[in-house]
């Protein structure tokens, strides 16, 4: 198993694209461009120069001296938060706009839970000049009015959605609605690895950046490419397909998702949809979510509104069906205690999203010889005042 | 015998269906619904079975599933809903819903209940073609089911010969890009441009149109180019305004009935 799905978009059994025909056309446009453009020179270059002079890349590879005294290993971040918009999300979208550019698309249109992937969209279409449309849970607009204020900001015009359970799931929902109401000039811009074949394979390419970046800083400070651990949240599972990309399969790299288990997975508040999900289908692709006995779709629940999402990315899906990943349910308050943690010991106020990946170091036990990186996959100031009420 | 079978035997023009979601507005109105279809003449009914997350569909048929959800509809309540109308009810049914509470349900133990019930065909969007032949298809034909496909207008042509290949009933075509219930009036030119392309394939099925069809003209410009058509939203607005499957119906028929 390598990184890629096969030709029809499946990782082993997760994957695929099961769309209404509806869907068929645009879906298949992009399957036949997305390989094609982004293996032209054009594209790459413009896509290098826009990652290291708009994004900020290469993101450093911190050595967190402190933590790694702490837990008696030797713990490195690699610094998503310090990426223009504060998080991983603008890797994915600056290369999906670039595609939509040369696929010839007007309008681009995009889902977002906590805000942060509307904010980078809306950044990126004011960048190359496209009009821009986030659909954002009624429920979630209220909870993230600032980011709401920034999209407005920026240009985008932001629908709040009314359906189902007014948050990302249906946001999501509305938007692939749209898409079908509007197929002619329309690009779908995911958010993260999840949605029908090709996007969980276009996104994990685009995030992939972390862990290329991640092997030549190592290499730089350890000797060696290859970490021990990798250790990434996971919503949809974006900046963890990318922070996992390239150890995929090398034999030494232990890869581990932390999954928000909200206020425990067996409270009927958490979003740990493989701790307690079943497979199925969600936004066309197969995968696993939480799901009645009846295959109804329930709701998420985290105090993180990136990782509130009843499913998964079937790459995730398959690492943990054939066990080259383990993932690791975090509850709120574990996130929060780790945050603050990271905040005290080294300066750096993590998004509550990276937090669940922090909680993992009281997890797990490592060798002093260890290399642990974590993805530290946003920065906390959208979540300033989810901290205030938390530790108030 | 599959009773859709028998009526498409019969029948193959101006043909009328009726789409509702099993479990609204009150649970147990899908028996009266049902009746009251094969009261009015309706030729075949498609069964909703509700779903939390559709995508293909537009506000009014959402709503309804939320409630027939809500109201604690569920597949083995359906099941338990048709059996008892067997023997009353000669209209064919097809079950129409997403593809994921039916694998929660398990293929093989949806497609026997539904055979048992007197179903006569599925229907499920999110399924597509590929999919279907390579990992369902056996199992519907084994249970005697028609598996019906939808196409669209930017369906391609040898796309929608494979789709009449692989088809037993027949094509429901999807008569504007759009979830359920958008009435764009607007493109009524290239609608009918569609529906007569379509009759110019001579395929070896018959078309029968919906999505959109809620008045007289959209009927009869589906019956004119097509099998026939497919009324869902337009019903379900009447039935959620009266709550009476009677009044409903009639309402209906009469809107759509030449003055
Ligand atoms: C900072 C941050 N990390 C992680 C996520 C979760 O997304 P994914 O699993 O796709 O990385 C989000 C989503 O909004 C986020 O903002």
């Amino acid at each position: 198993m390598n990184s890629h799905p096969d030709n029809l978009g499946y990782y082993g059994t997760f994957g695929g694209a099961y769309i209404p025909e509806l869907l068929y056309d645009n879906v298949e446009e992009l399957r036949n461009a997305y390989l094609k453009i982004m293996g032209t020179d054009s594209y790459r270059s413009e896509l290098a120069s826009l990652l290291k002079d708009y994004v900020g890349r290469p993101t450093p590879l911190f050595y967190a001296a402190n933590l790694s005294e702490k837990y008696g290993t030797k713990i490195y971040l690699k610094r998503e938060d310090l990426c223009h918009t504060g998080a991983h999300k603008l890797n994915n979208v600056v290369g999906q706009a670039l595609l939509a550019k040369r696929m010839g698309k007007k309008h681009i249109i995009a889902e977002t839970g906590a805000g942060q992937h509307g904010v980078a969209t809306a950044t990126v279409c004011a960048l190359l000049k496209l009009p821009c449309t986030v659909f954002m849970g009624k429920k979630d607009t209220q909870r993230q009015e600032l980011n709401v204020l920034r999209m407005n900001m920026l240009g985008a015009e932001v629908i709040p959605v009314t359906s189902g359970s007014q948050t990302l799931k249906d946001a999501t929902n509305d938007a692939i609605r749209y898409w079908i109401n509007h197929p002619d000039n329309t690009y779908y811009l995911i958010g993260s690895t999840i949605g029908p074949h090709p996007y969980p394979d276009l996104v994990a390419r685009l995030q992939a950046v972390i862990s290329q970046e991640m092997m030549s800083q190592l290499l730089e400070k350890e000797g060696r490419k290859d970490p021990d651990y990798v250790i990434a949240c996971v919503g949809g599972g974006s900046n963890a397909a990318g922070a996992f990309f390239h150890f995929i399969g090398n034999g030494t790299t232990k890869l581990i998702g932390a999954e928000a288990s909200g206020e425990g997975i067996h409270s009927g508040k958490t979003a740990a949809t493989i701790s307690i999900g079943s497979e199925g289908i969600l936004h066309g692709t197969r995968t696993i979510l939480m799901q009645t006995s009846d295959g109804q779709v329930e709701e998420a629940h985290s105090i993180s509104a990136g990782l509130d999402y009843p499913g998964i990315g079937p790459l995730h899906a398959w690492l943990h069906k054939s066990k080259q990943a383990l993932y690791l349910p975090v509850t709120d308050d574990e996130a929060m205690q780790a945050a603050l943690s990271l905040t005290r010991m080294e300066g750096i106020i993590p998004a509550l999203e990276s937090a669940h990946a922090l909680a993992i170091l009281d997890k797990q036990t490592f060798k002093p010889s260890d290399v642990v990186v974590i993805s530290l996959s946003g920065r906390g100031d959208k979540d300033m005042v989810s901290f205030q009420h938390y530790f108030a | 015998m599959n009773e859709l079978t028998k009526l498409l035997d019969k029948k193959s023009d101006n043909l009328l269906s009726i789409f509702f979601t099993a479990g609204f507005p009150t649970l147990d109105s899908t028996t009266g619904v049902l009746l009251s279809f094969q009261d009015a003449g309706v030729d075949f009914v498609e069964v909703g079975i509700p779903y939390s997350d559709p995508l293909a569909d537009g506000p009014v048929i959402q709503q309804t599933s939320t409630v027939a959800i809500r109201n604690g509809m569920t597949m083995d309540l359906l099941f338990t809903q048709l059996e008892r109308l067997k023997g009353k009810l000669r209209t064919p049914l097809i079950l129409m819903g997403y593809l994921n509470p039916v694998l929660q349900y398990g293929v093989e133990d949806f497609c026997k209940k539904a055979r048992d019930a007197g179903v006569s065909g599925v229907i499920l969007p999110d399924l597509p073609m590929h999919e279907y032949t390579s990992q369902y298809k056996k199992l519907f034909r084994d249970y005697g089911l028609h598996f019906v496909f939808l196409i669209t207008p930017s369906t391609k042509e040898d796309r929608i010969r494979e789709i009449d290949r692989e088809s037993t009933a027949f094509i429901y075509a999807v008569s504007t890009a759009s979830t359920t219930g958008s009435a764009n009036d607007n493109a009524r030119e290239q609608k009918l441009a569609y529906l007569k392309r379509l009759k110019e394939m001579r395929l070896s099925h018959p078309v029968v149109v919906g999505f959109g069809i809620h008045d007289r003209v959209t009927l009869q410009d589906a019956w004119d180019h097509a099998s026939g058509a497919i009324i869902g939203t337009a019903y379900l607005q009447l039935l959620a305004k009266t709550s009476d499957e009677q009044k409903a119906i009639h309402e209906l028929i009469n809107s759509i009935s030449k003055q």
